[in-house]
Parts: C-alpha cells; sequence; structure tokens
C-alpha cells in the first residue's frame, strides 16, 4: 500500500515553568489540538479510528522541565507541501511561531528539522540524556558532600535501586545507566549534571535524587532536561544537531536543518502571576 | 475586602509534584483570560468563581465559563476561576497553611470580594462548607465581617438554598448573565462607599442586594416553624417573612430574553488535562416543554428560547478553529427538539469541510473531520437518523433515556414516549450499524409498582430482540437511578422511595435480567439517592447536618470512595430530624414548601394540578407544539417561547403522543388550563 505520507518533520519544543506539571499523555493532546489550531495537514493512520501520524520521544517525568522535548510529525502527501520551494524556509519559521502560540505557555518550539523515511523513530534512536537537577539546598558544606557523593557514585561497580514492578519489589543495578555526574553552580545552588543511559528501564531522575542524597524526597528537587542524544557511528550527537547554537546560522546552508532561534528559559517567569 | 497580597504559586509549586494529577491545578488553559486587577486606590470587585468538585468535572461548566467572560469584559471587575482541590492537596494546603486558589494567576481566596459556587448538584454542599472554611471566611454566614468574602451561589440546585442558608450570603435564582453585571454594580458603589471612609456594613450590602431582582439573601428572612403534630417527628414551616420592608417577600429567577444576545462563552476553555467533557460544547436552546415531571432542569428554565441557526453556527466554526477541538457538543435539554436541527448540523458539517480545504487538507480521511455530539436526544427514528448524519465513525453505542418501563408510569411521570417511538428508534439504529444500546431508567417513581419495574426488563429485552435481527454482537445496557423529588417540579410533594425499596427494586431487576442474554444492568447507589434526598428537599435546618457531615471528614460526597450514607443518617439523628419527615412522606397542599417564598415562574396551582395528573396517569403534550396550559412562566416574564420554526420536526409522535409524522402547524397562543 502507498504511504499517505509526505514531508516528515521532527520538532524540537520547550516544557518550562508552570506547564511542567503537564503529564506526558495529555501533552500528547495538547500537540494534537495544537495541530488542527494550525491546520497543519498531518497525515493519518488508516483504519476504522484514524489519529494524526505524531510520534514522540522519551516521556518526561510530570513535573520535570525540559529544554530539549522532541515529536516527529508526518505530514499528507497530499498537502501542497515543497521542501525545494524558495518559500520553504519562511513557512518552517512560520510554522514554528504558529505553534508556539497554538500551545500553552511554557511549551515552545525552538526548532524544526526535516527528517528521512530511514531515520528511526524518537524512542529508537535517542541513547542518552543530560539532565540538570537543582534545589538541594543552600546548607554550608554542601558542594563538597554532593562532590563526595558524585565520586562515590562514578567510582562504584554496581548501584542499587529499589523499585516496584507489577506489585514486585525487585532491586535493580542502575550503574550502566549512568554515565558521567559532574557538579556546577547555578541560579539555584549547586547543579548536579548528569548524563543517562536510555537503554533498557530508564533511570529516573527522582530515584537519582535519591541516590545521590540517601534519604532526601526526589520530588523536592527540580529536575530540566537539557539535551537528548542520538548515536551516529559512536558519536552523541544532538537529535537536532546545532538546534541550540544555531544564532546567527544561515538555514540556506543547511537545507535540512531549518534552526529557529530557541526562546530564552528566562524569558518565562516560573511563579508569574499572570496568566497567558 | 481584598488586600492584594498576589501569588501564591511559589508556595503551591513545591506541593504539587507530591499530589495527584498537578495539571489541574495551573491554569494555562486555551481560552484563560488575563485579568486586569485595578491598582491600589482603585475600586474594583472581584470574582472567584468556584465549582465544589473536581476541576475535570468542573472545567466544561458552560455557566461558570459565560460568567467568567461576561465579568471579565466589565471594566469594574475581574473574575477568576477556582475548583476544589482533591483531599491530597486540601491536606497539604491545610499543613501549609495555604488558602484555597484561584487557577489563573494562583491569587489567594482572600485577594477576593465574591466567593461563588455554581451548585449543579445537592451533594456537592459539604464542599462548599469545606472551600468556604479553605478561602479563610468563617463557614457561618452570621459570622462574617464587612471584610470577609461574600459567598453567592448560583446553578440549578440554588433554587433550594435553604439547607445552605445559614452558610451562603446570597443565592442567586436563574440565569447569570445579566444578574452579576447588577450584582457587581451594587457591591462596587458599596466598596466605593467604604474606600470613601463611609459608615456602611455588610448588612448594607446584603440589604442592597436583597433588593437586586433573582437575588435571595437568606439572613434577610425569618423562618418560624409549627410545633410537631400529635404523631409526627417534626413540625413544618409556619411562615418565611423578610425582616425589612424593603426585602422583597417573594424573589423571582432571572430569564435571559434572548439567547442571541448572549453569544459566550465566546473563548471557550480547552484544558491541558483531560476533563469529562473534552470537547468544545454550544448551546443551542434554554428551557424544554416537554414537562416531564421528574425533571427540575426542565421546570425551572423555562420558556423555551433558541438561539438563531446561524450564531449556532459561527460559535461552533469559531469555538472549533479556537480550541482545536475536533468535536463539538450542540447542548440543550433535548437537542433534537431545536428547530431545523437537521439544517444546523448540515451547515456544521458544510463548515468544517470548507475549513478542511482552506487549509489544504482536503486528502484527510472521512473519519478524522469533525464529530457532531447530540446529548439529550430524544426517543425516535428521527433522531436517530440525526445521529447517523454526525457521527459517520465510531458507531458503537447509542444511549436513550425512556425513564420508566411502561407507557403507563411513562404519562404518570410525562414522559410520553411510546413503544413504537422506542422499537423504531433501537430498529433504526441497529440497523444502521449501532452495536450497543444505552437505556436509563428511573426507579422509586410515583406510583411504581413492580410490574412497572419489570417492564424495564421486559424493554431492555425486546431491544435486544430486535438488535439481533441485525448484529449477534447487540447489547443493551440498562442503567437505573433512584429518583430524587426535586423543588419546583410536580413532584415535589412525593415521599421519596426508602433506600431499602430502591434496593429491593434493583434486586427484582437483577433477577429479571440475570438470564437475559445481552441485558447489562448498572444501577447507581440507592445510598446516594437517600443522602441526595436530604438536602434537596430540605429546610434550613438541614443546614446543621450538612456541617456535621463536613466536619466528619464528609467531603467529595458524589465520590463513591467519599461517601458514606451512616455518616449522613447519623447526623441527622444527632441534630434530632426526621429522615422520614423529609424524604419519603408525601406533602399535603396547604404545606409551606422550603421554597415557597422563591419561584420559577411557575404558578404552584399548576404544578399541584399536574401532580394530581400524574397520579391520574394523564399525560400533558408539549405546548410548544400545542395550546397553552398557562403553567406561569410565559405569561410572567413577558417572553414567549422563541423558536425559530412553529412547526414540529418531523419523525415518531415527537413523545408527544400525537401522531406528527408528517408534521404539522400547531398555533402557539396563551390559554388558561381547564381545570377539573
Amino acid at each position: 500500500m502507498q504511504s499517505n505520507v509526505g514531508i516528515r518533520l521532527r520538532v524540537k519544543y520547550t516544557k518550562l515553568g508552570k506547564v511542567r506539571f503537564v503529564s506526558h499523555r495529555d501533552g500528547a493532546r495538547l500537540w494534537e489540538r495544537a495541530l488542527r489550531r494550525v491546520d497543519l495537514p498531518v497525515a493519518y493512520t488508516e483504519g476504522f479510528t484514524p489519529r494524526p501520524k505524531v510520534g514522540f520521544g522519551l516521556a518526561l517525568p510530570t513535573a520535570a522541565e525540559s529544554l530539549a522535548e522532541y515529536v516527529d510529525l508526518d505530514l499528507s502527501r497530499d498537502a501542497s507541501l515543497d521542501a525545494t520551494d524558495p518559500g520553504w524556509d519562511d513557512w518552517l519559521r512560520g510554522l514554528t511561531g504558529s505553534l508556539s502560540a497554538a500551545l500553552p505557555t511554557g511549551m515552545d518550539v525552538v526548532a524544526i528539522a526535516e527528517r528521512d523515511a530511514s531515520d528511526g523513530s524518537l524512542q529508537e534512536s535517542v541513547t542518552s540524556t543530560t539532565w540538570e537537577l537543582t534545589g538541594w539546598g543552600t546548607e554550608p558544606g554542601l558542594v563538597d558532600e554532593l562532590d563526595t557523593s558524585l565520586q562515590r557514585v562514578l567510582a562504584a561497580d554496581e548501584v542499587f535501586v529499589e523499585r516496584e514492578r507489577k506489585g514486585q519489589r525487585r532491586t535493580d543495578d542502575v550503574r550502566p545507566l549512568i554515565s558521567d555526574l559532574t557538579l556546577r553552580g547555578s541560579d539555584d545552588g549547586p547543579a548536579v549534571v548528569a548524563d543517562l543511559v536510555t537503554i533498557g528501564r530508564a533511570l529516573r531522575p527522582s530515584e537519582l535524587a535519591e541516590l545521590i542524597r540517601p534519604g532526601i524526597d526526589g520530588t523536592g528537587i527540580r529536575v530540566l532536561r537539557t539535551h537528548q542524544w542520538i548515536d551516529i557511528d559512536g558519536e552523541r550527537r544532538d537529535v537536532i544537531p546545532d538546534a541550540r547554537h544555531s544564532n546567527g546560522t544561515n538555514h540556506h546552508d543547511r537545507p535540512r536543518e531549518h534552526v529557529v532561534e530557541e526562546r530564552r528559559r528566562t524569558a518565562r517567569s516560573y511563579a508569574g502571576g499572570q496568566a497567558q | 475586602m481584598a488586600s492584594h497580597s498576589g501569588s501564591i504559586w511559589a508556595d503551591l509549586e513545591p506541593i504539587l509534584p507530591r499530589v495527584a494529577k498537578p495539571a489541574r491545578y495551573i491554569g494555562l488553559e486555551d481560552g484563560a483570560l488575563d485579568p486586569e486587577w485595578a491598582g491600589p486606590g482603585q475600586v474594583q470587585v472581584s470574582w472567584l468563581l468556584t465549582y465544589p468538585d473536581t476541576y475535570e468535572i468542573g472545567l466544561p461548566n458552560q455557566g461558570l465559563q459565560i460568567l467568567y467572560e461576561i465579568i471579565n469584559e466589565r471594566s469594574d471587575a475581574v473574575a477568576e476561576r477556582s475548583y476544589a482541590p482533591w483531599t491530597d492537596l486540601d491536606a497539604e494546603l491545610r499543613a501549609a497553611g495555604l488558602p484555597l486558589f484561584s487557577v489563573d494567576t494562583h491569587r489567594a481566596a482572600s485577594d477576593f470580594d465574591v466567593l461563588a459556587f455554581n451548585l449543579s448538584a445537592e451533594l456537592v454542599y459539604t464542599n462548599v462548607l469545606n472551600l468556604i472554611d479553605l478561602a479563610g471566611a468563617p463557614v457561618r454566614q452570621a459570622e462574617r465581617s464587612d471584610d470577609d468574602l461574600l459567598v453567592v451561589v448560583g446553578g440549578h440546585a440554588a433554587f433550594n438554598p435553604e439547607p445552605l442558608a445559614d452558610f451562603i450570603d446570597v443565592a442567586v435564582l436563574g440565569e447569570g448573565e445579566e444578574v452579576v453585571g447588577e450584582m457587581t454594580a451594587v457591591i462596587h458603589a458599596w466598596k466605593s462607599e467604604r474606600a470613601g471612609g463611609a459608615d456602611v456594613h455588610r448588612a448594607d450590602l446584603l440589604c442592597r442586594l436583597a433588593q437586586v431582582d433573582g437575588c435571595y439573601v437568606p439572613s434577610m428572612y425569618e423562618v418560624t416553624y409549627h410545633e410537631p403534630a400529635d404523631g409526627e417527628p417534626m413540625g413544618g414551616i409556619a411562615s418565611v417573612s423578610p425582616r425589612y420592608a424593603d426585602v422583597p417577600a417573594t424573589v423571582d429567577k432571572r430569564t435571559v430574553a434572548d439567547l442571541g444576545e448572549w453569544p459566550y462563552p465566546s473563548q471557550p476553555l480547552a484544558p491541558l488535562t483531560e476533563v469529562v467533557h473534552d470537547r468544545l460544547s454550544v448551546e443551542v436552546f434554554r428551557g424544554c416543554t416537554r414537562g416531564c415531571r421528574f425533571c427540575q432542569a426542565g421546570m425551572i428554565t423555562r420558556p423555551v428560547r433558541e438561539r438563531p441557526a446561524e450564531q449556532v453556527r459561527t460559535m461552533v466554526a469559531e469555538g472549533l478553529k479556537r480550541t482545536g477541538y475536533n468535536e463539538v457538543s450542540l447542548t440543550s435539554l433535548s437537542t433534537a427538539d431545536f428547530s431545523d436541527i437537521e439544517e444546523v448540523v448540515r451547515g456544521v458539517l458544510t463548515d468544517q469541510e470548507q475549513a478542511q480545504a482552506d487549509a489544504g487538507n482536503d486528502g484527510l480521511a472521512a473519519g478524522c473531520g469533525t464529530t457532531i455530539n447530540l446529548p439529550s436526544l430524544r426517543v425516535d427514528a428521527f433522531t436517530v437518523g440525526l445521529a447517523g448524519e454526525v457521527n459517520s465513525g465510531r458507531r458503537s453505542g447509542l444511549t436513550f433515556a425512556p425513564e420508566a418501563g411502561t407507557w403507563r408510569l411513562r404519562q404518570v411521570i410525562n414522559k410520553l414516549i411510546v413503544e413504537d417511538d422506542l422499537y423504531g428508534a433501537v430498529e433504526s439504529a441497529f440497523s444502521q450499524g449501532w452495536t450497543r444500546m444505552k437505556l436509563y431508567f428511573l426507579i422509586g417513581l410515583p406510583t411504581e409498582t413492580d410490574d412497572d419495574v419489570l417492564g424495564i426488563a421486559e424493554l431492555a429485552r425486546r431491544c435486544v430482540e430486535i438488535g439481533k435481527q441485525h448484529t449477534n454482537r447487540a447489547s443493551v445496557t440498562v442503567s437505573v437511578g433512584g429518583f430524587v423529588p426535586k423543588a419546583h417540579t410536580p413532584f415535589q410533594w412525593f415521599g421519596q422511595n426508602t433506600r431499602a425499596e430502591l434496593q429491593r427494586k434493583i434486586d427484582l431487576l437483577r433477577d429479571a435480567t440475570r438470564r437475559m442474554h445481552g441485558v447489562n444492568l448498572k444501577w447507581h447507589g440507592p445510598d446516594a439517592s437517600t443522602a441526595e434526598g436530604i438536602a434537596s428537599r430540605g429546610d434550613r435546618r438541614i443546614g446543621a447536618v450538612i456541617e456535621r457531615v463536613w466536619r466528619d471528614g464528609g467531603i467529595f460526597q458524589e465520590w463513591g470512595e467519599h461517601f458514606d450514607l451512616d455518616r449522613w443518617e447519623a447526623a441527622v439523628e444527632a441534630e434530632g430530624l426526621s429522615m422520614d419527615w423529609y424524604l419519603f412522606r408525601h406533602r399535603r397542599v396547604e404545606e409551606v414548601l422550603p421554597w415557597a417564598h422563591l419561584t420559577a415562574g411557575l404558578h404552584q396551582d399548576f404544578l399541584w394540578d399536574d401532580w394530581q395528573a400524574a397520579l391520574a396517569e394523564s399525560g400533558l403534550e408539549d405546548c410548544r407544539w400545542t395550546p397553552c396550559y398557562d403553567c406561569g412562566v410565559c405569561t410572567g416574564y413577558g417572553i414567549e417561547h422563541v423558536v425559530a420554526s412553529p412547526i414540529a420536526p418531523a419523525g415518531g409522535s415527537q413523545g408527544t403522543g400525537q401522531d406528527l409524522s408528517q408534521g404539522h402547524e400547531v398555533r402557539v397562543e396563551l390559554r388558561p388550563l381547564v381545570k377539573n
């Protein structure tokens, strides 16, 4: 059967501020409505209850924020769109703006790129993610204490986390899921930067927080996903390359990587009194 | 009243990761407004519009959305929204010393002047008390000072607000579009006087509000009771009288004459998380003249006022565009009765096809277009045809509400569906590809016998039989609820069935349907119907029961996991009141009903005559297409039924018991009911 899919897009967006409390599942519903609001000619699945062909990446835990969420959109073959058209770049830029406007405050589209039919799905392709964990506190000696903890975790051959799965308690070694842990300063006190492997059952940032400081309530740690990486010939690469460093990039030099300037995270107020 | 202390978001945010479904507390919906709060020194009236149940249930509420927009359009007022925090957040807020807050800007409830509740059902009353308390105001109205929140209730259940009389400042009867502005003006003037140093107090404000049409201020009325008669556990009401000369003796409901002048909500709210009605809603008419005697909504919202068809079309097109929904409900109490409903439906579908084509989406499969939802469907073949037209995709289930199992009992309740209507509808539905039917019934209706109850099973059996001729998968779900009599209906005098009697009837049905292949029986617990009955026709003395249940921890009583009838029965007992007296006894014609000083425009003698007609098993046809019975509403408000067409829509008996298959014109004229 001939595919009804024309152009394939990969979209990078943020999830910052109040909207971090929206679940992954609700986020999918928001995307469906946003796509209809901007009249994007998305391809639909065949069958009795057609669904838009939209592919979401790795779920972000509810309450975590992100600078790097991704969604794949398949456009309808019937839509009169042509990526070789001279107006294509403008169209993509316009789409970036209109999608951001159709999504809730805090969810902003920061980059859109075409992808090939042969590219794997986000779920298959993403091999690791980078996180920033803040909100550890401000007491003296905290930085040293955190640093010691990170070194302890990194030096260990095995690190066990107790989890519940289908009502069964089990202990998993999560050390293979931790690529790197570093410490740096931030507006919100010390920040733990964690590179985590996403193969198999992922390590949740809250679980990591409890590993670093046993006994704390992981829900009190503020979690920000800063990157998602794919593996190309052993090199880790941003899902949409150069997306975060696109200032001044000439889009015409990169026909397949149309990148739009990311809105500054600081433009969004976490404690903003006013809605929209 | 308000000292603007700003957002509590910074305190709330660290709590949210610990509670279930935190997205319901963040606001940010499509359609959420950005209320402009006045600066210091400026007088402004701020409303916190509150739905006393969860966000998922309250967000779609159209009344709340309409008032939210109308108030925010005013230059002298702002409105924000709040919903009952679920028990986990309620506990967290109380532990952290945080108050009820708005979801719009996360302001503390105490920053507002008015805490206004939408009351769509009685079981939320304990939540109302809980939210007043969480908002930081004294729960009892008499203990509130000049600076405390003004507590206002509206909505259908507010037509008997007496059980809440001790806790509320004002109950608004009827439609809120106009009165909310009049109230704002009164509150604004009072606040301005206070700001100017005038010696005016809460009592002055209440007295002025009591003079606004549609506003009932319980504290302005004195209620006295009779001593119990011999053999009676309690005494009834002796009198209800205004305490002051300028307070009206009777409060009449508000009615908007022309729905076309109120095209709201124009910016419908589309939430960030899943809610119960997760689609666009466009109200096509208000009022209903079918005259079902059990139905409070039908009685208190008369007369019929249709929205102009063109406006319906525009509101649907703009609402879908604005929200991104691909499903719309055309709401009313009986949508198939809307004049030229077929034309409206076709128009809406055409508009959507055009919109898709304009967007270059002409290649879309038919099934991913727009779905039109027609709730409250009439039971006949015409309706099924209509449903088929709007629902080209999934055809899994269709819902009808015959309400009673026999024609005799349907005449008693005035749900004039003949068996041919029902079987015609069912035949039509199964033949068009539907496989499941859901039938709604009430049990515990006046004059009901076991034969009537078993008639439900027989109807269901026949429906499955018809379905089996078309598909082996044919099934019918019978959903049964216990009837609770409501104020301002002909059944307001009826003593409801006891919990045990309702359970006996459910058991009877369960036995009868057990071996019926393809018939599934579901029922709502008779316990909840019993508790609902306490509040639905209660007087002011029931307030103490509600407070006791709340203080005992009984909130979210509409939720099975939090509901416990024992708590209610214990509270009634502890207050020295009688369940038998409030719930299970028939009222006499001379009895002063607790809501006798409040009116929905229906003449008391019309209601009584209709109650007597019910007992005589005599139906009353729809007055849209038959002569007037002088119920009092049209004449009282000077508004006739606003219908686009005086011709009854084609098909079936239209539930009137008449043969209207050709569709014929019936002149609408006002004429008094001929009394026996």
